[in-house]
């Protein structure tokens, strides 16, 4: 996790939030430092974390995770963490005929019409620790990322109402969180995913937008970060609370700065 | 993937010469990596691998693409479980020249290759590939064609524009002790024997539709399923994805796909605007996780300027690992533009994978355009010419303006800028 993040969201592991749905969303540039983020922090925070990892290896998260202070391989071995590795199974799964269903079955079928396998396998994967030992903290489920799952054939709707049972179990009912990372297509019309991305944004409590710069490349500054914080349930006259800055990635850590303040420039 | 830790030289990583790949030292510390496979025996040996150097940024294995040009741009060379797609220029001259460089550097380099393709036999295509140019001969070619190259004088020391000399030479002269990247000749073809001491294997459409499917119908086309089932045997069978711990020594596999997407394939994403929309991302989906599991690399020319549907472009981008655009001149207005008389096209790097790190190696240079010389293919920054004419008038301003307006804001590779800053 980075500190800094924790310190412009207001949050530390000890007293993370429950019950929110955190949407990050990256359009023109890579936003995978936040999934980075989420995923260090919650497993600092001592959470039980089920993370569906559709688009890189579990060495990949594993090595920048040990860059971050946590180490995936004894989350995972000691039963905190829960992890999907979408490539390795997706090569089980579409070779070979899977006994019973399989969390990624959609691969095998022309036109799958729900996620209901990859949910079964969510709710598996929290399922409370009836044996009275003081487990976990809450449940967090962790989703990189949801665009992919459109790219292979589910439809906007059906990735919508996934996310909406995950909600019913996994918020509300457990009182745990979510987090999803969204790529916005900015200007090429990919409308399933516009769909998707107004539809999660309706529903999130913090919405974590990473973009590049309007001006283009710049070595000091690598994007601009927008934070914003909604209250979906209730309906408010206040506006919603919004930040933005811009930051610079390093090898271990992202630094924050305001607009225009990069320390490159002053 | 593979990750090993090493103390040899790797080659800078930004702005450097290439400097000469030289075989890695391996030391007592090498860092565990994830393949489920190996045992600790095998990491030695993964060293050892010829044709592959581990990157300097995060120990990844790296294989040359063919070009060195390109190999510095990808910030070292192509990471072994990964999927470069290279986006075709208009008509398919440079992109399958990419591709020739792509198995030749496999052949000289002994690794075993699988080439696919829907338009010509596989055979024929390395009937085609070009003749390794050995040390003596370039050096001899280099002094012909370069009177204004810095890299012979790099010692002399500017006194006028001394602020070029900060500059990064973009090209860089074979090593004659370099075991990574090799420079080809595209005037001669590669020696019989050469190929025929290869290892290869062909997948050409035409022959295998015939037989009969034994997967269930899923979305994917026809073609898709059996070439996933082919590479798929390869692998498994020849051990690449270190099913077979008993094989001696560890090999690549160099994965060519010709042309995907396109109509002859079976798939219709060129031809309309709605069509099968979910095939090609799905193949690439199941490929890379091939890739990841297994000691291979894998280039793909696809014609993207053809996909009807914008929005499987950009799905295509997100799942591949690096991307590059070739886009030539032939054809375009940009051919008589004196901005671009020097060169061939336009290559953009779209993408660079971040793997098992938060940053990446990214090149400052934004606008880089390529060449074909006689016996070469280079890759350079763009510069603007200057302004030689008469008189300094308007029009011709304007005329140079327009297409820098379009390379100014930078083809990012983090960011497509639109807002053009006017100083």
């Amino acid at each position: 996790m980075f500190p800094e993040l924790n310190n412009l969201l207001n949050t530390t592991p000890d007293r993370a939030e429950q019950g929110k749905l955190t949407l990050l969303c990256d359009a023109n540039t890579d936003g995978s430092f936040l999934v980075h983020h989420f995923l260090s922090f919650y497993l600092k925070a001592n959470c039980k974390v089920c993370f569906v990892a559709l688009i890189q290896s579990f060495s990949h998260y594993n090595i920048v995770g040990q860059k971050l202070g946590v180490s995936l391989t004894v989350a995972r071995e000691c039963g905190q963490l829960v992890f999907l590795e979408g490539l390795k199974s997706s090569v089980d799964v579409f070779f070979r005929a899977q006994a019973e269903p399989h969390p990624l079955q959609f691969l095998r079928e022309a036109n799958a019409e729900n996620l209901q396998p990859l949910y079964e396998f969510v709710r598996e994967a929290l399922k409370p620790v009836d044996d009275g030992e003081a487990a976990w903290r809450c449940p967090v489920l962790l989703v990189d990322d949801l665009s992919v799952l459109l790219s292979l054939g589910m439809g906007a709707v059906a990735v919508l109402d996934f996310i909406h049972y995950c909600r019913a179990t996994v918020c509300w009912e457990r009182k745990g969180n979510i987090v999803a990372l969204v790529h916005d297509s900015g200007d090429t019309e990919d409308e399933e995913n516009n769909i998707l991305l107004n539809g999660l944004s309706h529903q999130s409590h913090l919405i974590l937008r990473a973009e590049g710069l309007a001006t283009g490349f710049c070595r000091d500054v690598h994007g601009q970060l927008r934070i914003l914080w909604r209250t979906p349930s209730q309906p408010t006259t206040q506006r919603d609370r919004s930040l933005t800055y811009q930051y610079k990635i390093q090898d271990k850590s992202v630094s924050f700065f305001a607009k225009g303040m990069s320390p490159a420039v002053l | 993937m593979a990750a090993v830790a090493t103390c040899g030289t790797g080659a800078g990583s930004t702005g450097s010469v290439v400097a000469a790949g030289s075989k890695n030292n391996v030391t007592s510390f090498q860092r565990r990596g994830p393949r489920a496979s190996g045992s600790d025996s095998s990491y030695s040996r993964l060293v050892s691998i010829a044709g592959t150097r581990p990157s300097v940024r995060n120990g990844q294995l790296l294989v040359s693409t063919g070009l060195p040009a390109l190999d510095q741009l990808l910030g070292g060379g192509l990471a072994v479980g990964t999927v470069l797609l290279i986006e075709e220029d208009k008509y398919n001259i440079y992109s399958s020249l990419l591709f020739k460089y792509f198995l030749a550097e496999g052949i000289i380099n002994g690794h075993t290759l699988l080439v696919a393709s829907a338009k010509e036999d596989p055979a024929d295509i390395l009937q085609e590939l070009p003749a390794p140019l050995l040390d003596d001969n370039v050096k001899k070619d280099f002094d012909e064609d370069a009177c204004n190259h810095k890299t012979a004088e790099s010692n002399i020391k500017m006194k006028i524009a001394w602020r070029y000399q900060l500059l990064p030479k973009m090209e860089a002269g074979p090593v004659s002790s370099s075991r990574f990247g090799h420079y080809y000749d595209a005037s001669k073809k590669m020696p019989q024997e050469l190929i025929e001491a290869s290892k290869w294997h062909g997948f050409f459409f035409p022959e295998k539709s015939s037989s009969t499917l034994n997967i269930e119908p899923c979305s994917l086309t026809h073609g898709y399923i059996k070439l996933l089932q082919f590479i798929q045997n390869i692998i498994y069978e020849e051990g690449f994805d270190g099913s077979n711990p008993q094989k001696k020594q560890k090999n690549i596999l160099r994965i060519g796909i010709q042309n995907l997407g396109s109509p002859l394939w079976g798939d219709d994403i060129c031809c309309m605007e709605n069509g099968n929309s979910h095939s090609l991302t799905k193949f690439l989906y199941v490929l890379r996780g091939l890739l990841r599991n297994s000691l291979s690399a894998c280039m793909i020319t696809m014609p993207t300027h053809l996909i009807q549907n914008k929005a499987i472009i950009s799905r295509v981008t997100n799942l591949s690992d690096t991307v590059v655009g070739l886009e030539s001149f032939i054809g375009s207005e940009r051919e008589t533009n004196p901005l671009y008389k020097d060169y061939h096209g336009l290559i953009h790097i779209r993408q660079i994978p971040r793997l098992n790190n938060l940053i990446y190696d990214v090149s400052d240079v934004k606008d880089l355009a390529f060449k074909l010389k006689r016996k070469l293919f280079t890759i350079e920054r763009l510069h603007l010419p200057p302004d030689l004419s008469d008189t300094v008038s308007r029009s011709s301003k304007q005329d140079l303006a327009e297409p820098s307006k379009l390379l100014g804001p930078g083809c990012g590779v983090m960011a497509g800028g639109k807002k053009h800053l006017d100083f």
